[in-house]
């Protein structure tokens, strides 16, 4: 829970152990024929277990997606949680293989950490969110307000950054753990709790008894470009992890879904045929086999299926693609061609 | 003759020792240094210079977020003092009182003193913490709904404003945890401090004629102290180091602000360091502190 206690046996791995080597992670992966990857310690959406533990979410099929691609089962995935203050240096000390986790692409976080973003899977913002009967509409009336927040996240830092621009005299009220901090937000202790904007809407959506009581704010105040992390230094499985889900956005694209992705085999587009490895072998240079997209398409479908799933209309919180969709229709989502 | 080659050789012993530890941690602080080069993961403590770039909500001393991280740290540090000094007096105060509660004739007293040394010492701190914070944050109106609790004091969600200074429940909080959990430990010591000395002093000194008070005061008094001052030390020490759990309830304590320091530059070695270097500091300052103490306490 607290910081002597999850913080230093990471680190102590950090010094003792070698640097990541070049193709080091897919073997150790293959290996085992088992993913490790970290996710949230439950964030609706994104990663979350339900009762019978498992998990499910946008950041969830993403891992999925990759087991089914390298070992051949979307099911052979180690899911370890963490919090936001634990997640690079559990990446960093080799626990996880990979960081699936609503980790926000940053500079410092890029280039200090011994980690690299391997791209973004969602276009996210940081938003507030009241109570109703705080009769607050507008970023603009939080002045002096004291603001709930998760400690380890971008959202600490945007908020004094904006507090600062709009010389709103802010009071973050800061916490180590997701649960807490929204307890303490429920309970009334803060006018405003502050997050990426669409966690916002689906904390409302699945934790809250009534979350017609709650509003989120029109503003956002950040870019909050999510995505998944690898270590430095291994260019192999860094490159895995960036084209299996680029094949996911190029999937959509082309308009192979789960369902006919068999079908699609049969497909006389060329670009098809491509990335499901039955003209080419594009899994050669990846040092994955030729089936590696079309198995990862199987498990959890394109990136629009996903998007869907999760956080669209198959989802309870039903929110729409705005800047997720593809680029070919207005949004920011674009894979660079698998060819 | 002899004396003097012992001497030259047990010096020669200690440095030799000295030296050992010394290379040891050079050898440590080099090996990390390549660790850490190898990944490209900068190092060093140049960040301290640095903008923070973050507020502390609740702060003793002034900060904003356009200072530096050392001042940021400084903040951090000044909140984990003020709530630490505040919680030694009033466990102190509270443990002698459950503890000799504890020692009294009176039955329910002693039962009533015992019960609460066993709950409050059995059950984590953390969750204890855990519980005062929700309790008051749950329990207590909403800003503007504050209770006035006479004059100028208000009791709210935002905590307690008395003339204008005012107290957060996080602080409250973590104030009322440590009390409660390290009182149970106090009571304990005060107990077996006064348990410990000899029936027989108070038959000796009441057959000398003293009154049952001076007895208490001059005779049992100073004599239970001596075994209780290093044992409260201790019992201070790790209240202070516990007041390290003060994040779990968002009160901006050292820990809690080199977290933030710590994952906004990266720098984690340098912060965990510098935390782990801050309380040795306060563990060998209250030490210290003790040990002046019990030297005037104590008597030929
Ligand atoms: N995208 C931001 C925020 C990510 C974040 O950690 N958000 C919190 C609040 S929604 C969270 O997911 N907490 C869940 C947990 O700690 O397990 C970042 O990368 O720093």
């Amino acid at each position: 829970m607290d910081l002597r206690f999850c913080l230093l046996p990471a680190l102590l791995a950090l010094l003792l152990s070698p640097p990541a080597e070049a193709g080091k992670t897919l073997d150790a992966v293959k290996a085992r024929k088992e993913l490790f990857c970290g996710v949230s310690t439950g964030l609706a959406g994104f990663s979350a277990s339900d009762s019978r533990g498992n998990w499910q979410g946008l950041d969830v099929d993403i891992c999925k997606a990759i087991a089914a691609a390298v070992v051949g089962d979307p099911s052979r995935v180690r899911w370890t949680p963490v919090n936001a203050q634990q997640r690079f240096a559990s990446l960093q000390s080799g626990e996880i293989d990979l960081l699936s986790r609503n980790t926000t692409w940053t500079l410092t976080r890029d280039a200090s950490l011994g980690l690299h973003f391997t791209g973004v899977v969602f276009y996210d913002g940081q938003g507030f969110m009241v109570a109703k009967k705080s009769k607050i509409t507008a970023a603009r009336q939080l002045a002096n307000a004291e603001v709930c927040v998760q400690s380890g996240t971008t959202t600490e830092k945007n908020l004094s950054d904006y507090s600062r621009a709009q010389n709103l005299k802010l009071k973050p009220v800061v916490f180590e753990s997701f649960e807490a901090s929204l307890k303490a937000f429920f309970s009334g202790r803060c006018r405003a709790y502050t997050t990426d904007a669409t966690s916002l809407a689906t904390i409302l959506q699945r934790e809250v008894k009534n979350p017609g009581d709650y509003a989120i704010l029109p503003e956002l105040i950040s870019k909050e470009p999510l995505g998944p992390v690898v270590r430095r230094g291994d260019d192999e499985w860094f490159a895995i992890v960036k084209w299996v889900v680029n094949a996911l956005i190029e999937a959509e694209e082309l308009g192979i879904t789960q369902a006919n992705v068999d079908a699609q085999k049969a497909s006389g587009d060329p670009a098809v045929l491509r990335l499901l490895g039955v003209a080419e072998d594009l899994g050669k240079s990846l040092q994955l086999d030729r089936d590696w997209a079309y198995r990862a398409i199987k498990a959890v479908g394109n990136y629009g299926e996903i998007y869907e799933r999760n956080l669209g209309s198959a989802s309870p919180v039903k929110l729409a693609r705005g800047a997720n969709r593809l680029w070919s229709k207005g949004g920011l989502i674009y894979a660079p061609p698998l060819r | 003759m002899v004396e003097r080659r012992r001497y030259w050789r047990a010096f020669a012993y200690q440095a030799l020792a000295i030296a050992a530890i010394v290379a040891a941690l050079a050898y440590l602080a080099h090996n990390t240094a390549q660790n850490l080069q190898s990944r490209g993961i900068p190092s060093g403590f140049d960040f301290l210079l640095q903008a923070a770039g973050f507020d502390i909500g609740d702060s003793l001393v002034s900060f904003s977020a356009g200072e530096p991280y050392w001042q940021a740290l400084l903040a951090g540090l000044a909140n984990t003092l003020r709530v630490a000094g505040p919680a030694i007096v009033l466990t102190t105060l509270l443990g002698t009182a459950l503890g000799l509660g504890r020692l009294s004739s009176n039955a329910l007293l002693a039962g009533l003193c015992g019960a609460y040394v066993e709950v409050f010492r059995n059950i984590p701190l953390l969750l204890q913490l855990l519980a005062w914070y929700f309790v008051l944050t749950d329990l207590l109106p909403p800003f503007d709904e504050a209770w006035r609790l006479g004059g100028a004091a208000t009791l709210s969600k935002s905590g307690l404003s008395l003339f204008g200074a005012s107290l957060t429940p996080e602080f409250l909080a973590v104030l009322f945890g440590l009390v409660c959990y390290s009182a149970a430990y106090m009571a304990e010591i005060v107990r077996a401090g006064f348990g410990a000395v000899p029936r027989s002093q108070t038959e000796a000194a009441a057959a000398l004629g003293m009154a049952g008070r001076d007895i208490q005061l001059q005779v049992v008094l100073p004599q239970a102290l001596r075994l209780i001052m290093p044992a409260a030390a201790n019992q201070f020490l790790s209240l202070t180091k516990n007041s390290s759990l003060a994040i779990a309830v968002g009160y901006p304590d050292l820990v809690s602000v080199a977290n933030t320091a710590l994952n906004q530059t990266g720098r984690a070695l340098e912060c965990v360091s510098l935390i782990m270097g801050v309380y040795l500091a306060l563990s060998l300052a209250t030490a210290i502190a003790m040990r002046v103490i019990e030297r005037r306490l104590a008597w030929p």
